[in-house]
C-alpha cells in the first residue's frame, strides 16, 4: 500500500494492533485524553515480582497514529520494571514506529502520558513512594482531563 | 475479493476520473488546435471559435446565456471573484459553505465588510426566513451553496432566490458539487452568480466557471489582457475549458438516467449501514444529492476507518479532527449538531460514473468488520 503520510511501521502496528482489548483484574490502569484532537486511551497494567511489567493491553478511541503508538508503547513496555518503562518517552516512541508525521507527534506523547499513569496508579494504589516528577507529571494529565470532561 | 483486485473508488466528491470521451474532446486543443483565442489569424480564430461553442454548451446546462459564463481557473477562484467582485458593505453566508467561501468571507472581514454566517438545522438547510431576516439595506449579495459537499443536503434555493430577488440583493451558490447531477436553472431559480466546476463532472482540473447574470456589476480580481469579458484577464486554457463542455454536455444528456442509477445504489448503501450498530447519517436520508452518502460511527474515530478501507483498497474520507490540518473536527458536521466525538467518527462516501452495484457489495461485506474491530480497540461502547 502506498501512504505517504505513515511510516511502514505505523501501518504494520495499525494493521495488526499488539495487546489490544479490556484486562480482566489488572493491577492499574492509566486513562488519557488528547487535548487537541479528542483521542483517548486506556492502558492496563499487569505488575508481577520486582515491579516488573508482565502484562500490559490498550483501548484506544483515536486515529492510525494513537493506535499504532498505543501499540508499540505495550511492546515497549512489557518485561520493563516500572522504573525501566517510567524512562519510556514520547521521543523512543516516535523512533521506534519509523517517524511520526509532525502534526501527529501529540499522539506520542500520549502514549507515554497512559504509560505513566498507569504507573502512577499502581503506586499510589499499593501506598507506594511517588517520585516527585511522576507527581507533576500526573497533575498535568488531570488538569487535562479535566479539560476534556473525560469520565473515569 | 482476491488482493490483485481494482481498488474501489468512492470519493467522487473529493474529483473525478476525466471520462475518456472528454479527453478524446480535448487532444486536438494541446497540438493543432492550439492558438490563443485573442490572436486574429486562423490559429487563434479557430481557438477562438471552440472557446465560444464551449460557452454555449456550459450555458445551455443551466440554462444561461453565453455572454453570462465567464471561465476561470478553479472553482475556488469562481468563488473568490463572486464574493470579492460584488463591492458592498454587507453579506451573508451558511456556517456549512466550501472553505473557500468561508476563508473568502473572512477575508472580507478583515477589509471592513460585515458577514453574517447563518445556521443550518439538523440536516443542513439553511431555513430561507434566516435570510430573509439578515438582509439589511446594504446587503449586497446572500451566498449559501447549492449542496453540501460534505452530508449532501440539498439547499431550498428557489425559495432563497425569490427572496433575494424580491429585496434587491444578489444571490450567488456554490454549486460545485451539484453542477451536471441535478437540474439547475438559473432563471427559474433567481440565481444571480452561480460557480460550477469541470473537474467534479469527469472533466479535466483547471477549469471551472462563474455564472454571472446580465446587469450584475462585478469587478474582476485579475487585470491584463481582457479575456473573457474583461472579468478574467488571462491566457485562455482552451484544452481544459473543451473538456469542461463536454462534460457538461454528457451530463446533460446522461443526468436523468446516471442520476437514478446513482440514487438507488445510495439509498441501498444509507439503509445497509445503518444496519450496524450505533451507525448514523448525516443530513436529510432524501433531500440530498444522489451520489453523497455521510455517516458517523461511535466509539471509533474516522481516520482510522479510512486507512483500515484503504488497506483493502477502498477510498473513502471522513471529516474527524485527526485528518484535518488543524486537528479540529468537521465545521459542516458540529454546525448539524454533531458532538466533536461523535464528528471523530464520520465518513464520507460518495458515488459516481463507475460505481458498479458490487462494489457497493462488497464494502458492505467488510465494512462492519472493520468498525468491529475498531471498536474492540476502543475503551467505549462495550
Amino acid at each position: 500500500m502506498v501512504n505517504n503520510i505513515y511510516s511502514k511501521k505505523v501501518i504494520s502496528h495499525f494493521r495488526n494492533p499488539h495487546n489490544y482489548g479490556k484486562m480482566k483484574n489488572p493491577s492499574a490502569v492509566g486513562k488519557v485524553g488528547n487535548i487537541l484532537c479528542g483521542d483517548v486511551m486506556y492502558l492496563y497494567i499487569k505488575v508481577g515480582e520486582n515491579d516488573i511489567i508482565k502484562d500490559i493491553k490498550f483501548e484506544t478511541f483515536g486515529c492510525v497514529a494513537a493506535i499504532s503508538t498505543s501499540s508499540v508503547v505495550t511492546d515497549l513496555a512489557k518485561g520493563k520494571t516500572l522504573g525501566e518503562a517510567l524512562k519510556i518517552d514520547s521521543k523512543e516512541i516516535v523512533k521506534s514506529l519509523g517517524g511520526l508525521p509532525s502534526i501527529k507527534y501529540h499522539c506520542s506523547l500520549l502514549g507515554a502520558d497512559a504509560l505513566s499513569e498507569a504507573i502512577y496508579d499502581y503506586l499510589s494504589k499499593n501506598k507506594r513512594l511517588i517520585p516527585k516528577e511522576l507527581q507533576k507529571r500526573h497533575e498535568r494529565i488531570e488538569k487535562e482531563k479535566v479539560d476534556l470532561k473525560i469520565n473515569n | 475479493m482476491s488482493k490483485k483486485s481494482k481498488k474501489i473508488y468512492f470519493d467522487y466528491a473529493a474529483t473525478t476520473p476525466v471520462d475518456p470521451r472528454v479527453i478524446k474532446a480535448m487532444l486536438p486543443y494541446f497540438g493543432e488546435k492550439f492558438g490563443n483565442t485573442m490572436s486574429i489569424h486562423s490559429f487563434g480564430q479557430d481557438a477562438k471559435i471552440a472557446l465560444e461553442k464551449s460557452r454555449e454548451v456550459v450555458a445551455d446546462l443551466i440554462g444561461a446565456k453565453p455572454n453570462e459564463i465567464i471561465f476561470t481557473g478553479s472553482a475556488t477562484e469562481s468563488n473568490n471573484l463572486a464574493l470579492k467582485g460584488v463591492k458592498g458593505k454587507h453579506i451573508i453566508i451558511s456556517q456549512i459553505e466550501h472553505p473557500c467561501i468561508m476563508e473568502t468571507a473572512n477575508w472580507l472581514e478583515k477589509q471592513g465588510v460585515e458577514v453574517t454566517r447563518l445556521p443550518v438545522n439538523k440536516y443542513g438547510q439553511v431555513n430561507p426566513l434566516d435570510i430573509q431576516k439578515a438582509i439589511r439595506k446594504d446587503t449586497i449579495l446572500v451566498s449559501i451553496i447549492h449542496a453540501s459537499n460534505e452530508i449532501g443536503t440539498i439547499q431550498l434555493i428557489e425559495k432563497i432566490g425569490r427572496i433575494c430577488r424580491q429585496r434587491g440583493v444578489y444571490f450567488h451558490t456554490d454549486a460545485a458539487q451539484s453542477f451536471g447531477k441535478i437540474p439547475i436553472d438559473v432563471n427559474k431559480m433567481n440565481i444571480d452568480l452561480l460557480t460550477a466546476s469541470s473537474h467534479k463532472i469527469y472533466g479535466p482540473k483547471g477549469a471551472a466557471c462563474l455564472f454571472v447574470r446580465e446587469g450584475v456589476k462585478i469587478e474582476p480580481l485579475l487585470h491584463g489582457g481582457g479575456q473573457e469579458m474583461g472579468l478574467r484577464s488571462s491566457t485562455v486554457n482552451l484544452p481544459a475549458i473543451v473538456g469542461f463542455a463536454k462534460a457538461c454536455e454528457i451530463a446533460k444528456k446522461e443526468m436523468k438516467k446516471e442520476s437514478q442509477r446513482l440514487t438507488k445504489l445510495r439509498d441501498k448503501l444509507i439503509k445497509s449501514v445503518l444496519k450496524i450498530k450505533n451507525s448514523h447519517l448525516a443530513g436529510y436520508p432524501e433531500k440530498r444529492l444522489p451520489n453523497i452518502a455521510n455517516f458517523w460511527f461511535s466509539f471509533i474515530e474516522g481516520e482510522s476507518i479510512v486507512l483500515q478501507l484503504d488497506l483493502l483498497r477502498i477510498a473513502v474520507s471522513t471529516g474527524s479532527a485527526c485528518s484535518s490540518l488543524k486537528l479540529e473536527p468537521s465545521y459542516v458536521l458540529l454546525a448539524i449538531g454533531l458532538k466533536p466525538q461523535e464528528a471523530h467518527g464520520s465518513l464520507r462516501i460518495s458515488l459516481g460514473r463507475w460505481t458498479k452495484e458490487k462494489d457497493i457489495d462488497y464494502f458492505l461485506k467488510v465494512l462492519p468488520k472493520i468498525v468491529k474491530k475498531l471498536r474492540e480497540i476502543s475503551p467505549y461502547g462495550k
